[in-house]
């Protein structure tokens, strides 16, 4: 035990000894938050349009202004040319257009019948479908409107409820995500650096030729970046709780404890490829590279996974990331108690007891 | 674990071979070699880098599997008995392997923790060494000078009192007053009863052992004292001198007399051709016969080596 307790308390004097290594560690999830949070966003807001009106009568004009008063478009330039339209999608200056033909205001009122076109760049074909979009829902907005007086025979309203999410904010998706990808960059990548260091260092070579036994070793390595993760956990809840309005629905308890399992799965992982590496060059390459991007893809934080096709989503089963992403959705924005979840914690439990013996098994007790 | 009766020797090993694949080459590291250190004593390991030094060292210290032979230390095989072995050594391995970014004190009390002992326990061993480095036993060990650097690096190989004490080109960059120091710090060691095996590339330091042993791409040519070693060589050696001695040593490698000619320090060494009856040295040359050093030994036995 006095073996153990001196490893951490090595562990942590080289952490806190390197500084800037510590800033980042613990300053990279807050600015995961806040560039999430703020910087990058899948939400369309604010898109420049043009309108080209060539009818400019009342209703056309109405139509207008309430595109204008929409969050999601800002109006670019009037014009009355369609020619000028290719100019600006090929500045970039506009992401859609909306063209009002000359006979709009004449046709709706005499012939019940009116024509528009809407014109998207779809190089983002994310953008311009989510465009074209809310374009059509504003027309069919503004068609209820001037349709008030009359009644039209059959009508079926939609009422649509959005669940768990009703702003539709980015935020309920991404901090997961963030969770998932911060524990995972924290434990795996750190823990698998700081071992082979010493191996690089030679300092692997007298603990080896130590009667130390290699499961204190390990053992120690991992116990200072379990606590280092536990506040970047808290530092993420916070800030999301409080600066992003991410509600935590679930029990705060079963999400923290969900998260220790996930580290431990990740700290297993940065183990075992410790374990399996000579060179700090070739840990990193396998962190980020093997564990790193595959999490990115097929957690399901950034690409929805079931719009993958099934060798892809097969693949998705084996990345820790998912079933832990899953988890703190279920757990955090629905909700949900251990009684839905046991099947993904039963996954991360069995993968964290595969790596790490994984890694005990792997870990060399000579020099190469 | 069973443990082997030889009473005198402390390390034994017997026909040992290791070779390395390095792309589609392999490379012998150790040819069949053969040697014993008696308990108690100080063995020296001579011989120019990439003799295959090191990959001994790891051999004996348990770090290293090897093709064939035997290897014992303490008693204990050094394959199946890794475990007994790694209780009782002392390793200090060729390059700095302390924690650079620990002070001299965290040092010495982690690696006096991993051997399940303290530092006061153990004291009096390394208070003659310890004490030159502990007015900076607050310093980070990064920052140590190269004399005191091994200095700390030997007293924390030396925290659990071992039995066996494994010393890698432990004067290797080190200034030649430490270098000094070191040496003597060893005597003090070996007094106490602990069996060491020190290699070094600098043939003076032969001298300063019991026993030494040539060791060259990866054979062993010579094993004796260094009384022995220096008594038992047949060859005449002189020692020249002359006004310009670059000049001197290109002319003297043409003697016919001469099988070999190479500075040494201020003077410069021939040996001498057994057949020859007379020498002529020419003018202004300051010759003399001398007794032969160990250095004078290594170098004749590592040419003849190559040869």
């Amino acid at each position: 035990m006095k073996q153990f307790y001196h490893f951490i308390l090595k562990e942590f004097y080289h952490i806190f000894r390197d500084r800037k290594t510590l800033l980042i560690l613990l300053g990279m999830p807050m600015a995961q938050i806040i560039i999430f949070g703020f910087a990058l966003s899948n939400e369309v807001k604010n898109a420049h349009i043009t309108i080209v009106n060539q009818s400019n009568g009342a209703a056309s004009v109405q139509l207008v202004q309430k595109i204008e008063s929409s969050k999601y478009f800002e109006l670019y330039n009037q014009s009355t040319q369609t020619a000028d339209i290719e100019k600006m999608f090929k500045r970039g200056a506009i992401k859609v257009a909306l063209v009002i033909p000359s006979d709009f205001d004449k046709t709706i009122l005499a012939q019940n019948n009116a024509r528009l076109q809407i014109i998207a760049d779809a190089t983002d074909p994310n953008v311009a479908t989510t465009l074209t979009a809310y374009l059509s829902i504003i027309v069919a907005d503004f068609q209820k409107e001037i349709n008030q007086p009359n009644t039209i025979p059959y009508t079926i309203d939609l009422e649509t409820r959005m669940m768990y999410n009703p702003q539709l904010k980015g935020a309920y998706n991404f901090v997961p995500g963030v969770m998932a990808m911060v524990l995972l960059l924290v434990c795996t990548m750190m823990t698998s650096l700081t071992v082979v260091r010493e191996k690089e260092l030679g300092n692997m070579e007298i603990l080896l030729a130590s009667p130390v036994n290699p499961l204190i070793i390990i053992l120690a390595k991992a116990v200072p970046y379990l606590l280092l993760s536990i506040i970047n956990i808290i530092t993420i809840l916070l800030l999301s709780y409080f600066v992003l309005d991410v509600p935590i629905n679930g029990s705060l308890t079963l999400l923290f404890a969900v998260s220790i399992l996930f580290i431990l799965v990740s700290l297993s992982l940065g183990l075992l490829i410790s374990s399996v590496t000579d060179s700090q060059k070739s840990a990193m390459f396998i962190s980020l590279i093997v564990m790193f991007l595959p999490t990115v893809m097929f957690s399901g934080f950034i690409f929805p996974i079931e719009n993958m096709p099934l060798p892809l989503r097969t693949i998705s089963n084996i990345i820790p990331a998912k079933w832990y992403f899953i988890i703190v959705k279920s757990v955090m924005i629905k909700g949900l108690g251990f009684n839905l979840i046991w099947k993904e914690v039963l996954i991360l439990t069995g993968m964290m007891l595969f790596f790490f013996a994984m890694a005990i098994k792997k870990f060399k007790i000579r020099l190469s | 674990m069973e443990k082997y009766h030889s009473e005198q020797a402390s390390i034994v090993v017997s026909s040992v071979s290791k070779s390395y694949t390095s792309g589609k080459t392999v490379v012998k590291a150790l040819d069949n070699i053969s040697f014993e250190v008696e308990k108690g004593s100080l063995f020296g390991l001579i011989g120019p880098d990439g003799a295959g030094k090191t990959t001994l060292f790891r051999i004996l210290t348990s770090l290293l599997l090897f093709d064939k032979g035997k290897a014992l230390v303490d008693g204990f095989d050094v394959i199946s008995g890794y475990k007994e072995i790694r209780k009782r050594i002392g390793y200090m391995p060729g390059r700095f392997s302390l924690y650079a970014d620990l002070t001299v004190q965290e040092n010495l009390n982690f690696f006096a923790s991993i051997f399940e002992t303290t530092i006061d326990e153990n004291y009096d061993l390394i208070k003659g060494i310890y004490a030159q480095i502990e007015p900076f036993k607050n310093r980070r060990a990064g920052k140590l000078s190269g004399g005191m650097k091994q200095k700390l690096a030997l007293s924390c190989a030396l925290i659990h009192r071992p039995s066996v004490l494994f010393l890698d080109e432990p004067t290797t960059g080190v200034d030649a007053v430490s270098r000094k120091e070191f040496w003597d710090m060893l005597k003090g060691l070996k007094n106490e009863g602990i069996t060491i095996l020190v290699s070094t590339p600098y043939m003076d330091e032969a001298n300063l052992c019991d026993k030494v042993a040539l060791i060259q791409s990866g054979s062993i040519l010579n094993i004796d004292t260094p009384h022995n070693i220096t008594h038992t060589f047949s060859k005449t050696i002189y020692r020249i001198k002359g006004r310009d001695m670059q000049a001197l040593l290109l002319q003297a490698r043409q003697w016919d007399f001469a099988e070999q000619v190479y500075p040494f320090g201020e003077y410069h060494h021939a040996v001498i051709r057994q057949q020859s009856t007379e020498l002529h040295f020419p003018e202004g040359v300051e010759a003399s016969r001398i007794h032969p050093g160990i250095e004078d030994v290594f170098i004749d036995l590592m040419r003849n080596h190559d040869q």
